[in-house]
């Protein structure tokens, strides 16, 4: 079970959060004119890196803050975490 | 010879309570501190088992976890218990066992017989033998191989037994109470770490308890127990007995299995059986100490072959002796030290060393004690069948490739050593790439990859000196890092006794013309001409190897055969064994009970249970009620002898007439704050939002990005910034998550807050044409008409005192109120419904009613918005607005989904207007076409349609817009159906709406 550091509360264990995919995925802002490409592509389409990935979690039985971490995929290290607003 | 194989005095067991417990069916007994292996080599005792594949009779091997063979059925308070090895199970009073994997006993065993067409059952016997003639398979082959496979027979019974989980942190946790663990926890403990200390067996001290040491001025045993003692007196100490850690998980996460009461007759009242320990470390300290490799020879899994630290361990712990004539089998000094507890005990062992001429101070005291020893002497053949009676012996040349002067020596036992394996499982399972170690034949860790260090045998560290100082050192050392305290300790002067090298040499040669079984896996039964064969059929890999020949592959996950089968490859394919490489260590280290990883989330535990505070009532009212997501809902109210069906009947066509009562607290809702709420509101739903009025309510669909509707609900405008949103029961957690989501991350420049808010409120929906006049006699005062109130409209009131929300909204399709109060009020307010409503024939109903309801008015739910549907397959495209863009509104322009042909809901009614549709039937056109019949789409729910009395079902089919007024066929394969059906309007009561808004 990872230990995940939550910028908020602190190092709580994996089964506090939720895992929710890659966090480098922008959306397309709204009323935008964009390729069916381009939407497939932030719909569909992720990368599944073998080493380090940015993604997202939900401390979802705590603060229910969105959270970035940075993990690798291969050894679960965690490098780092990151507030949902703050810059990577 | 006497029976009796326990020695006069001696051992650590209390002679002063005789335990008797009962083996097979026969009663013996045993003293309190054995396990029910010493309390039967003690009582003679040395046939326990049959062995996997060939039913070979088989005894103690081990005296732990290492055991192979003595798997014993295990029947305690009722309970049976399959799998236990002997070696670890304590004695009590009234212990049953038995054995496994004979019939019908193990004296007598009819697939012994196994054993003599044992030619043909080669390696991979299974995929060679059973491949012809193909339907053979179901009918023989499976039911007899499932016959014979496994050890023991679980129960079918419901587990009474408690299990528990309990997580825990520590700075240190400390793996195994040898001396690499106790020194390294008391160095730990002293500079004020929070440590734990396992321990596997009952008693602390490891090796100490058997070695002949002197640690200061007491022996290893006295001293481990004056540092337990003063480890268990430490606040900062937990030290735990009988307890396995056995997985090393991701960030330095250990699991560990405490066995609380599998010692005890009857596990007590209010204690479990079993704990599993979760446990966060920040340093963790792996002194799992080794395991005494077998050597290989002839028929080396008789009972009566032992490995020689069991046999020391017999002696020194229980005062058993494991035979009274003893060949002892070595090829370094540890043999010496079982020949010389033998002897010490007045009985003359033999020792076999295959080394030529080695010298040390242990060989030395053998010789002056007149211990019979001879070198470049091998053991070829155990003799005897259910147990050792001789064994042939031969002189070994010195390249260890030929054997002379073979001749037969009588003995009761023997005892093997072929040095020791380190057990580095933990550090191997943490990550940890081992390496091989020349020097003592073996992996060892290598560079940690967590926080784990390994020390003593563990590590490949065979001297008491080095261990205790390199663990005092070590438990200092990460401790002081911790806590930034440092208490220096001196380090104790230690007497052992040095030794000399082992030999490499570990597999007899088999004599010319013999063929003798010679097994590296005891208990799959591999030997060594399974993976020569093996390797002669192409296999190389050693993961390969060991899947074909199942080497390794037994509960035991190959603790004594793993190295010695690397040992093999290697020596065939002419590499060195680092080259070969060892399988992959996975977790758990020992089998662990399934009770144990369940715990407490079992049967109704394994999910919180969410009532209503409604429930009470609604039990007291003959409610039944069905599992709702977490919730309870009642599904129907019983009255005298209704079925479902008839309730459910009963309830909706209530609605239908006179007017109905549902608690719909479970629905989720949200509370939505903030002035850019609107603005979220018109992102999130396909709707217009932004001109929605204070006092009114929306129905709204949301959408996932890929275009699949999520969910659907009503919103409502409480004032300017504030809204009330509500979800599906089953959804609500994810569309809190979902809004949370686009509210922290995609806009945080929306100025808004959502928080969920359902279990703050209790709901009560009030349905049917008689729905109004129950509402204004709840709330006299409000203008509650047509007009004050319309269809999608919101009040508050005050319900005899109590502040209640209002809103016209309805699931039903009949004219239809939800009144929420707070749940503290909930059972005031539903009381107040049923008293008032009494004179309009008010009737509560449940979810089966609502239901129906909601499927013959074509309202979709849960089965439409099934995670596969688009807003046209509901018909919910009227909401789409064109105007805005909205969460998942571009892909809703994809090909597939503006297809003319595509999925749409359809009503289904039978041609006969009787036989209900299974819900999950396939609509088909032609009921007799070839299989796969190509299907059309699915029937999503069902009901009997209180409006029209017959069963009318939702659908949805391809071009299901083009196929109203068609006839075809609902099949449903599953109950063995085929229904002439037409297809209608998923609207098939009041299609224009007109009753919500009367």
């Amino acid at each position: 079970m990872l230990h995940i550091k939550c910028p908020h509360c602190g190092l709580r264990s994996q089964n506090e959060f939720t895992y929710g995919g890659d966090a480098t995925v922008k959306r397309p802002e709204l009323n935008k004119e964009i390729s069916d490409q381009e939407w497939d592509n932030f719909v569909y389409l992720r990368k599944s890196p073998r080493g380090n990935h940015l993604e997202l979690w939900q401390h979802i039985s705590g603060c229910r803050q969105w959270i970035k971490v940075e993990r690798d995929t291969l050894t679960h290290e965690i490098f780092k975490t990151f507030k949902a607003n703050e810059e990577v | 010879m006497s029976k009796n194989f326990r020695l006069e005095k001696g051992g650590l067991v209390n002679r002063n309570k005789k335990i008797s417990f009962k083996f097979n069916g026969k009663k013996y007994f045993g003293y309190e501190g054995d396990t029910l292996a010493s309390a039967l080599i003690a009582n003679g005792v040395h046939l326990v088992g049959r062995s996997f594949k060939y039913h070979r009779p088989r005894g103690f091997f081990g005296a732990g976890v290492d055991e192979p063979y003595a798997l014993v059925q295990m029947n305690r308070n009722d309970e049976v218990d399959p799998n236990v090895r002997a070696t670890e199970q304590e004695l009590f009073e009234g212990l049953e066992a038995k054995s496994v994997n004979c019939w019908p006993n193990v004296e007598f065993d009819i697939g012994a017989i196994n054993n003599f067409l044992n030619k043909f059952f080669p390696a991979g016997f299974y995929y060679k033998t059973f491949m012809w003639p193909k339907s053979f398979w179901y009918k023989v082959y499976e039911p007899i191989i499932r016959k014979a496979a496994g050890f023991g027979s679980a129960s079918t019974k419901h587990d009474k037994e408690r299990y528990e989980h309990k997580y825990e942190y520590c700075d240190l946790l400390i793996t195994g109470s040898g001396p690499a663990g106790l020194a390294s926890a008391y160095a730990a403990a002293k500079n004020g770490a929070k440590v734990i200390l396992a321990e596997d067996k009952s008693r602390f001290g490891g090796s100490l308890l058997t070695s002949e040491v002197t640690i200061g001025n007491q022996s290893g045993q006295e001293w481990a127990e004056k540092i337990i003692s003063e480890l268990k007196s430490m606040p900062n100490v937990i030290v735990k007995n009988r307890s396995q850690v056995f997985g090393y998980y991701d960030h330095n996460m250990l699991v560990m299995s405490e066995r609380i009461s599998d010692h005890l007759p009857k596990t007590e009242k209010y204690v479990p059986k079993q704990k599993l320990w979760y446990i966060r470390a920040k340093e963790v300290i792996i002194s799992s100490g080794s395991i005494e490799r077998p050597l290989v020879f002839g028929n080396n899994d008789t009972p009566g072959v032992i490995l020689s630290s069991a046999a020391k361990e017999y002696l020194k712990i229980y005062g058993v002796l494991v035979g009274k004539k003893p060949l002892i089998f070595t090829n370094n000094d540890s043999g010496y030290e079982t020949a010389i507890e033998f002897k010490k005990n007045g009985v003359e062992p033999i020792i076999l060393d295959t080394r030529k001429n080695p010298n040390s101070e242990i060989i030395k005291e053998a010789k002056d004690l007149n211990i019979n020893i001879k070198f470049s002497y091998v053991v070829v053949a155990a003799k005897g069948y259910k147990k050792v009676k001789s064994a042939d012996i031969a002189k070994i040349s010195d390249d260890k490739k030929n054997l002379s002067n073979i001749e037969n020596l009588k003995c009761d036992c023997i005892c093997v050593s072929g040095f020791w394996t380190p057990t580095i499982h933990l550090a191997s399972q943490s990550g940890n790439k081992s390496i091989f170690n020349e020097e003592i034949d073996a992996f060892i860790p290598n560079q940690s990859k967590q926080k784990e260090t390994t020390l003593g045998s563990a590590n490949g560290i065979f001297t008491l000196e080095e261990t205790l100082k390199t663990s005092f050192q070590k438990g200092n050392e990460l401790s002081k890092k911790i806590t930034n305290k440092e208490n220096k300790i001196s380090i104790p002067s230690i007497v052992e006794k040095k030794t000399s090298k082992h030999d490499k040499f570990w597999c007899v040669p088999l004599p010319k013309g013999k063929y003798y079984k010679r097994f590296l896996d005891f208990q799959n039964d591999v030997a060594v001409s399974d993976i020569q064969l093996a390797l002669r059929e192409g296999y190389r890999s050693i993961e390969h190897v060991k899947r074909y020949t199942t080497l390794g592959m037994a509960t035991d996950q190959g603790k004594t055969s793993n190295l010695n089968g690397l040992q093999l490859v290697s020596d065939v394919e002419n590499k060195v064994v680092p080259q070969v490489g060892h399988t992959t260590f996975r977790p758990p280290y020992t089998p662990i009970s399934i009770g144990a990883i369940v715990g407490r989330e079992i049967g109704k535990h394994s999910k919180p249970t969410r009532k209503s505070p409604m429930h009470y009532w609604h039990e007291k009212n003959n409610a039944v009620f069905v599992d709702a997501g977490v919730w309870l809902r009642p599904r129907y109210y019983k009255q005298r002898n209704e079925n479902l069906f008839e309730a459910s009947k009963r309830e909706a066509k209530n609605v239908r007439q006179n007017v109905g009562v549902c608690d719909v607290t479970t629905l989720g809702k949200i509370d939505i704050k903030g002035p850019d709420s609107a603005e979220f509101l018109n992102r999130v739903y396909t709707n217009a939002w932004l001109k929605l009025p204070v006092g009114k309510a929306r129905y709204g669909v949301m959408l996932r990005e890929d275009g699949i509707v999520m969910d659907d609900g009503t919103t409502t405008r409480i004032s300017e910034n504030h809204y009330h949103m509500t979800t599906t029961t089953a959804q609500a957690a994810n569309v809190l998550s979902h809004l949370e989501y686009y509210l922290q991350l995609v806009w945080p420049e929306l100025n808004v807050n959502v928080v969920s808010s359902t279990e703050q409120w209790a709901g009560a929906a009030i349905a049917g044409p008689k729905s109004r006049e129950v509402l204004q006699k709840l709330f006299p005062d409000l203008d509650v008409s047509k007009e004050g109130l319309p269809f999608m409209g919101y009040m508050e009131g005050n319900l005899f005192g109590v502040n209640a929300k209002i809103y016209r909204i309805s699931f039903s399709g009949e004219l239809a109120y939800e009144v929420n109060v707070e749940s503290d009020n909930g059972i005031f307010m539903w009381e107040k419904i049923i008293e008032i409503g009494k004179e309009f024939n008010i009737q509560p109903y449940g979810t089966e009613a609502l239901s129906t309801l909601r499927i013959e008015m074509g309202h979709v739910a849960g089965s439409e918005l099934d995670g596969r549907t688009i807003p046209y397959d509901n018909s919910l495209d009227g909401l789409i607005s064109k105007k805005k863009d909205f969460i998942g509104k571009r892909s809703l322009s994809k090909s597939a989904y503006v297809a003319s042909d595509r999925q749409k809901i359809v009503g289904v009614v039978p041609l006969d207007k009787k036989t209900s549709i299974p819900e999950g039937s396939y609509i088909v056109k032609d009921a007799k076409a070839k299989l796969p019949n190509p299907k059309l789409g699915h029937v999503s729910a069902s009901c009997w349609s209180v409006e029209y009395d017959n069963p009318f079902s939702l659908a949805i089919i391809k071009d299901g817009k083009n196929m109203i007024g068609q006839k075809l066929f609902a099949m449903s394969p599953l109950k063995n159906k085929t229904i002439p059906v037409e297809i209608v309007s998923s609207h098939y009561v009041d299609p224009k709406g007109e009753r919500v808004r009367s």
